[in-house]
């Protein structure tokens, strides 16, 4: 923040709103829907998409209210401020969200799958109760009862991918400092280009999961190696395509004429996720492809 | 929805300063004020529903056999029991007296962002019932009631759990989901909201233990929002991650459980913990001792918390350095939480007292969560916990810590901000008795639970051997009588919440009372703080 | 080492000798079991020492608090001090007495038997005899690998006296129909593994409770100085029968414990001749009531009516609601149609007893029945409960079956 120095006026306390209740109520819909769905229960379906449709509606209704503020002025610097370390505080608790997945990883490959082939060590006492005699210790595995499977070669597509995140980032910094310095062409290209990188890198992990049920047999039930794969580039996909959608809302938004070179909080929350999920992805690379 | 329309919208609400009429000033509320005090009577409410089920466990247990529930309900029952006075009792009151307080305490006009507090809370109700939905879905035929794991929900017998335990995982989704706005709100409010001249270092010691209870929040609850995730891929979608037969393991989940699972309890302990300096300076007429010893425990506690999770694993056959390395660490903790108690009883030395119901209940707290707390210290060695693990003598230490902490720490805190919050006195006559029938009636509880547990009874089994008899008969009648003198503290409130009689509250309340919520008339203003206070 | 025993001599011997009286007393009452074991015996000496430790501390905290609140109270002490916090040298130290206390407390007084104990523990080398211990949702089973020989432990309290229709013996719930027999004065190696959900094994005189967990190995070790009777029980949530699965161990002297592998090799021999014997219906149907009621009341009920969403009924022509899956594993199997529980085809039954469903509570019986005990567990199933299938069920078929799976 620069020296704006402002007069003081009274925080922004807003109205009382419908949406965090309505919301609330979307995400019991959905939590209930999903749970009598994977039980096969009555009205699974039906109860999820009603929680969908309603929680669409309200997260648009909610940030169309917020922008609308925006633009009408009612924020300074401390509303502004306040939304900055929000989204960083938000943006940490996922990061520990990753990072728990990436211990369940570790843990998986360093721990489990040794001590499980440990009871077979010819000296061991315990060889002759050896549940699962014939477990040998490497990773990838797919646990002693698992089916074999094969696995995505690193430097083929995931390499690729790496590469147009990695660009990514910096067409969406390109966008970022197009802003700033008022050129407004730049922005809507830079965001373009960042868009349209993202959507190809989900475009591609698609393809490469569905390869890896049909040609690799990697799947959700080949052991912890899928179930890890599976989660940790599931939920990552996931962030990019929440990440391309708040971009996509970005464009249009720019289109509309919003953000000026000293105000665009929105824009930048937005970059900080797309670079949080491009980190998630580098780590991802080393440490589920690569290693 | 074009400007002009919402700056005038904005206006309004600065203009006038009444709170909304009718059911939507709850609903739809910004209020700190209002999102505090519903966030309050929730908790109270599911203090009551816990209760509820722990008279249901405590008549079960009452005699040898059964006669009240199947071994089946009675399952279902501890862990829904477990997880609402855990989740939806104590934490949503913590939360609620933050809400209500912290914005009152640094002198700031409300929370930071308003709504996201109201999401926040609204997440709860929406949480508490698909707990207990799988109990209506069965009356009506559907599935098998509620989950019945306990509130450790282990892997694999989670995975063999009926559909009730996937309500409870999305559940614990939402309630993670809620924490975890409750804590970015607390953090910026508290980073950004500041009155000029309250600096980092003259915050109210209650206010610096919410801010290390939401770091906590953020810092371990999406650990166990990510395993409640793996635990329905598992059941639902054929993963290993729990299962030896794909090079999982059923001991991962505990490692992730506990990993929330015990810094959860400091986050349980710490708001109270704070809240009873104030509370004893007030009756001591004293100023606090040791503040900055306070402060830094609290981050000590916070910091340390996040490393000891394997305590409660000694038995689960972990590796002997690591558990040498858990029982170290655990013991190491002990320090800073007897750095508080040291300061307690510093706050109080040489005062000059007086006995009102918060300052009884303060005292309480001291005492019981000083029985709690010692016990702990005994568990945490890894050898003797082979014995105590998985006894009544670890149910004993945990409610010692838990209703002695918390609990005792909320009435004392209810009882000495609910003057502030209605303008009117409760009845002190009612408070001391409840008081005195609370202590009486949890000893006559859980003492009786130690040497159950010393002498071999294991938790949550619905029928014991007979030589446990005769303790868990004292138990049980210490339960019903700790029930019933509940029914007087919530008459209590309530009287004074709606009731006309009670003296009128002052501003300052206490005679020793001291904070920038006391130079606010009681009940406070709907809004309060538009312009900062100057401190001094 | 010898630094530690010295220590700890010197500990019991003060603090012990102000407690002995106490210590006795309580025995009595509450306290643990007395010890059997060496493990036992350190965890007991560390338990007293905590006792006395905590109630020091307890009742140091609490004389403060209560002479401060008489000494302090407004009525005694009219002005109220203005300290914040020590001052000067002399007060820091005083202050920080406490935590110093408390420090030594922790790793000295406290943490150095703990270490010992603990490695004792885990110091399985040396054992003159294994026992593999298997737990099963909810009972134990035992085999002695050397000895050739194993059985399940099933829980023996009868129904009626669980539902409260029968006076309780003495032993209630925690009472076998087969006990684990160990020779005293010998390091016994046990391995544990769990053939479903996490369980724990645990006998309290014995100082050792170890969690089994499925598909995993674990172990301890006991040496039991003294012959009796010792009673523990399942540690671990392990589901509706976890109250129900108590172990109960027999330490008998060297001698006499090889008399008993003898007698329990010729029974185990006796059982296996039984499965080429041949038996009238009545005798199967009285045999099969007594298997019935041990090993399958648990979960199918005394009444065969089982419990609704979790354990089917065994009676035909009632109905059952469950999750879709289960009703279609046992629709697969003919046990199931049009909402109602029927009685399916013979060699199905056989199958589900034998080798249990897969993925569902409904264990494997193979390793703990006799061809003649399931022969007799069916021949009764299809013919009571209102059944009247008139099946006869002979061992042999039963037998072969297992045998060409
Ligand atoms: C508020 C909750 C709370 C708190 C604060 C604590 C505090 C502590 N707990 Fe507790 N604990 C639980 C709640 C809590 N616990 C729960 C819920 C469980 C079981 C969960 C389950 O399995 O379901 C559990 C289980 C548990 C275990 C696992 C046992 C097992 O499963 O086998 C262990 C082991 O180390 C442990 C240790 C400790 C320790 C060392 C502390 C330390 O923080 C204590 C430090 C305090 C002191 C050392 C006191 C110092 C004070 C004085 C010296 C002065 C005394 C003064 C007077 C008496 C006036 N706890
Ligand atoms: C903050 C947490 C908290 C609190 C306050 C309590 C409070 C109580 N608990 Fe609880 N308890 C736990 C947390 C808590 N518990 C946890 C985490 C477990 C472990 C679960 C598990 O194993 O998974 C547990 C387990 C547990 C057990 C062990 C069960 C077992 O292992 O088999 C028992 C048994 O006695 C018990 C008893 C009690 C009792 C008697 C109270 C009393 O203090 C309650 C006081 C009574 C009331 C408040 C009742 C008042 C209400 C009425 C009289 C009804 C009126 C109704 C209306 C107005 C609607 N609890
Ligand atoms: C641990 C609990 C448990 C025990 C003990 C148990 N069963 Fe079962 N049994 C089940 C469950 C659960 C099913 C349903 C399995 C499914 O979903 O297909 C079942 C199914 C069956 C069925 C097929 C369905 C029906 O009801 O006819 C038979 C027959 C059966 N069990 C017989 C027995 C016999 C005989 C014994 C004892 C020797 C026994 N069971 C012990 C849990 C148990
Ligand atoms: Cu087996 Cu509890
Ligand atoms: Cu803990």
């Amino acid at each position: 923040m620069n020296a704006v120095t402002e007069p003081h006026r009274p925080y922004y306390i807003p109205n009382p709103s419908p949406y965090p209740v309505v919301l609330s109520g979307a995400l019991f819909l959905l939590g209930l829907g999903a749970a009598l769905r994977v039980n096969a229960l009555t009205a699974g379906w039906w109860v999820l998409g009603a929680g969908a449709l309603l929680a669409v509606y309200v997260l648009f209704a909610w940030f169309g209210r917020v922008i609308g503020e925006s633009r009408a002025g009612v924020y300074g610097l401390q509303e502004d401020r306040a939304f900055r370390w929000g989204m960083l505080w938000f943006i940490t608790s996922e990061v520990v969200f990753f990072a728990s997945l990436f211990g369940v990883l570790f843990y998986e490959r360093n721990i489990a799958v040794p001590w499980l082939a440990s009871f077979n060590a010819p000296h061991s006492a315990l060889a002759p109760f050896s549940p699962w005699p014939h477990f040998t210790a490497q990773w990838p595995n797919g646990g002693p009862a698992g089916q074999g499977f094969e696995v995505v070669n690193p430097w083929g597509i995931p390499a690729l991918n790496t590469l147009l995140l990695l660009s990514s980032g910096v067409t969406v910094t390109w966008a970022h400092a197009g802003l700033r310095a008022g050129r407004r062409t730049q922005l809507k290209a830079g965001l373009a280009l960042t868009i349209a990188l993202g959507v190809t890198f989900l475009g591609f992990q698609l393809h490469e999961f569905s390869e890896a049920y049909r040609v690799l047999g990697l799947t959700l039930h080949s052991g912890v190696y899928g179930a890890t794969f599976f989660i940790l580039t599931g939920f990552h996909g996931l962030h990019v395509t929440i990440g391309a959608i708040m971009l996509a809302a970005m464009l249009a938004r720019t289109w509309r004429g919003d953000f000026t070179p000293e105000n665009h909080f929105a824009f930048e929350a937005v970059t900080w996720y797309w670079h949080f999920v491009d980190v998630v992805w580098l780590m991802l690379f080393v440490f589920v492809y690569w290693l | 929805m074009s400007a002009a329309n919402l700056s005038s919208e904005q206006s309004h609400a600065q203009h006038h300063d009444a709170p909304p009429r009718g059911i939507t000033r709850w609903l739809y509320a910004t209020n700190h004020k209002d999102i505090g005090v519903m966030y309050l009577v929730f908790g109270v409410l599911m203090f009551f529903v816990g209760g509820l089920l722990a008279e249901l466990i405590r008549s079960e247990l009452l005699t040898p056999t059964m006669r009240v529930l199947t071994p089946e309900a009675y399952n279902q029952v501890i862990t829904i029991h477990g997880l609402v006075m855990v989740f939806a009792a104590v934490m949503p009151i913590t939360t609620g007296f933050a809400n209500y307080l912290i914005p009152l305490m640094i002198g700031a006009p409300d929370m930071a962002l308003p709504r996201l507090n109201n999401w926040g809370f609204w997440l709860l109700p929406a949480a508490a019932v698909l707990l207990v939905l799988p109990w209506g879905l069965k009356l009506i035929g559907i599935g098998t009631g509620t989950i019945d794991t306990g509130w450790t929900m282990y892997a694999p017998l989670s995975i063999q759990a009926g559909p009730g335990a996937d309500f409870a995982f999305v559940a614990v989704l939402l309630l993670g989901l809620s924490s975890t706005m409750a804590s970015i709100n607390i953090l910026v409010t508290v980073a950004q909201q500041r009155a000029p001249g309250m600096s980092w270092l003259r915050l109210p010691v209650f206010v610096w233990s919410w801010v290390i209870t939401a770091l906590l929040l953020i810092a371990v609850f999406p650990a166990l929002m990510a395993g409640c995730i793996m635990q329905i891929t598992d059941r639902h979608f054929g993963t290993h991650f729990f299962s030896a037969s794909g090079g999982g393991d059923p001991v991962l989940w505990e490692h992730i459980f506990w990993f929330f699972g015990h810094p959860e309890v400091y986050i349980l302990l710490l708001p109270t913990a704070g809240l009873l300096p104030h509370i004893l300076a007030t009756f001591a007429r004293k100023p606090l001792y040791g503040y900055k010893a306070q402060v830094y425990s609290f981050c000590a506690i916070g910091v340390m918390s996040i490393v000891v999770w394997a305590h409660h694993m000694f038995t689960s056959g972990m590796p002997t350095d690591v558990n040498i390395y858990f029982m170290l660490s655990t013991m190491a903790i002990s320090v800073p939480v007897a750095v508080l108690f040291f300061c307690w009883f510093g706050t109080i030395w040489r005062g000059s007292m007086t006995f009102e119901t918060p300052m009884l209940f303060a005292l309480g707290y001291i005492v019981l969560f000083g029985i709690g707390g010692l016990t702990g210290l005994v568990l945490s060695d890894a050898a003797a916990d082979q014995q105590y693990h998985n006894t009544y003598f670890l149910v004993a230490h945990f409610h010692y810590a838990l209703f002695g902490g918390p609990i005792m720490g909320i009435f004392a805190a209810l009882y000495y901000y609910l003057p502030k919050m209605t303008g009117r006195m409760y009845s002190e006559i009612l408070g001391r008795w409840h008081f005195w029938l609370t202590l009486a009636a949890f000893n006559l509880v859980f003492m009786p639970q130690f040497l159950l547990g010393i002498a071999g009874m294991p938790r949550r089994i619905p029928d014991y051997a007979l030589q446990f008899a005769p303790l868990n008969m004292v138990s049980s009648i210490g339960a019903f009588a700790l029930g019933a003198t509940q029914l007087l503290f919530l008459y209590n409130i309530l009287r004074t919440a709606f009731g006309t009689s009670g003296a009128v509250a002052s501003a300052r309340v206490w005679e020793g009372s001291s904070g920038l919520e006391f130079t606010l008339p009681s009940p406070p203003p709907f809004h309060t703080f538009a312009t900062p206070p100057a401190i001094d | 080492m010898s630094g530690e025993k010295v220590l700890r001599l010197g500990l019991s011997g003060v603090i012990g000798a102000a407690f002995l009286p106490v210590r006795a007393q309580a025995r009595a009452f509450y306290n643990f079991q007395t010890p059997v074991t060496p493990i036992a015996r350190d965890v007991l000496f560390i338990h007293d020492l905590f006792l006395v430790i905590i109630a020091i501390l307890f009742a140091a905290g609490i004389g403060l608090l209560l002479y401060t609140v008489y000494a302090h109270s407004r009525r005694r002490h009219r002005t109220a001090a203005t300290f914040t916090q020590p001052v000067g040298r002399k007060q820091w130290l005083w202050a920080s007495t406490p935590f110093v206390a408390l420090l030594i407390i922790d790793y000295v007084v406290l943490g150095i038997p703990a270490l010992h104990s603990i490695w004792a523990l885990a110091d399985t080398r040396g054992a003159e005899m294994t026992v593999q211990v298997t737990a099963h949702q909810w009972h134990w089973q035992y085999q002695y690998p050397a000895y050739g020989i194993g059985f399940s432990s099933d829980l023996s309290t009868p129904a009626r006296q669980i539902d409260d229709r029968a006076p309780k013996d003495k032993h209630f719930l925690l009472e076998v129909n087969h006990p684990l027999v160990l020779p005293t004065h010998e390091k016994v190696l046990l391995v544990l593994a769990s053939s479903d959900v996490i369980h724990a094994f645990w006998v309290p005189a014995f100082g050792v409770k170890q969690d089994v967990v499925p598909g995993y190995l674990r172990q301890t070790w006991v040496e039991i100085d003294k012959p009796g009777v010792y009673r523990g029980q399942c540690a671990e949530l392990c589901g509706v029968g976890h109250a129900f699965m108590p172990i109960v161990v027999q330490a008998v002297p060297p001698a006499q414990f090889q008399h008993w592998v003898a007698a329990e090799r010729a029974r185990e021999a006796a059982v296996q001749a039984t499965a080429s014997a041949t038996y009238s219906e009545a005798q199967l149907i009285l045999r099969g009531r007594q298997i019935f009621q041990s090993n399958c009341a648990a979960c199918h009920q005394s009444n065969g009516l089982g419990l609704p969403g979790a354990f089917p009924p065994i009676a035909a022509g009632h109905p059952f609601a469950a999750s879709a899956p289960m009703l279609a594993a046992l629709r697969a199997r003919g046990f199931y149609r049009h909402g109602l529980i029927v009685e399916g085809p013979v060699p199905n039954h056989i199958r589900i007893v034998l080798h249990g469903i897969p993925g569902t509570p409904m264990p494997s019986f193979a390793a703990q029945l006799s061809a003649a005990d399931i022969a007799a567990v069916i021949t009764y199933e299809r013919n009571d409960f209102g059944n009247h299938t008139g099946d006869v069920i002979e061992p042999a078929t039963v037998a072969a079956l297992k045998d060409g799976h």
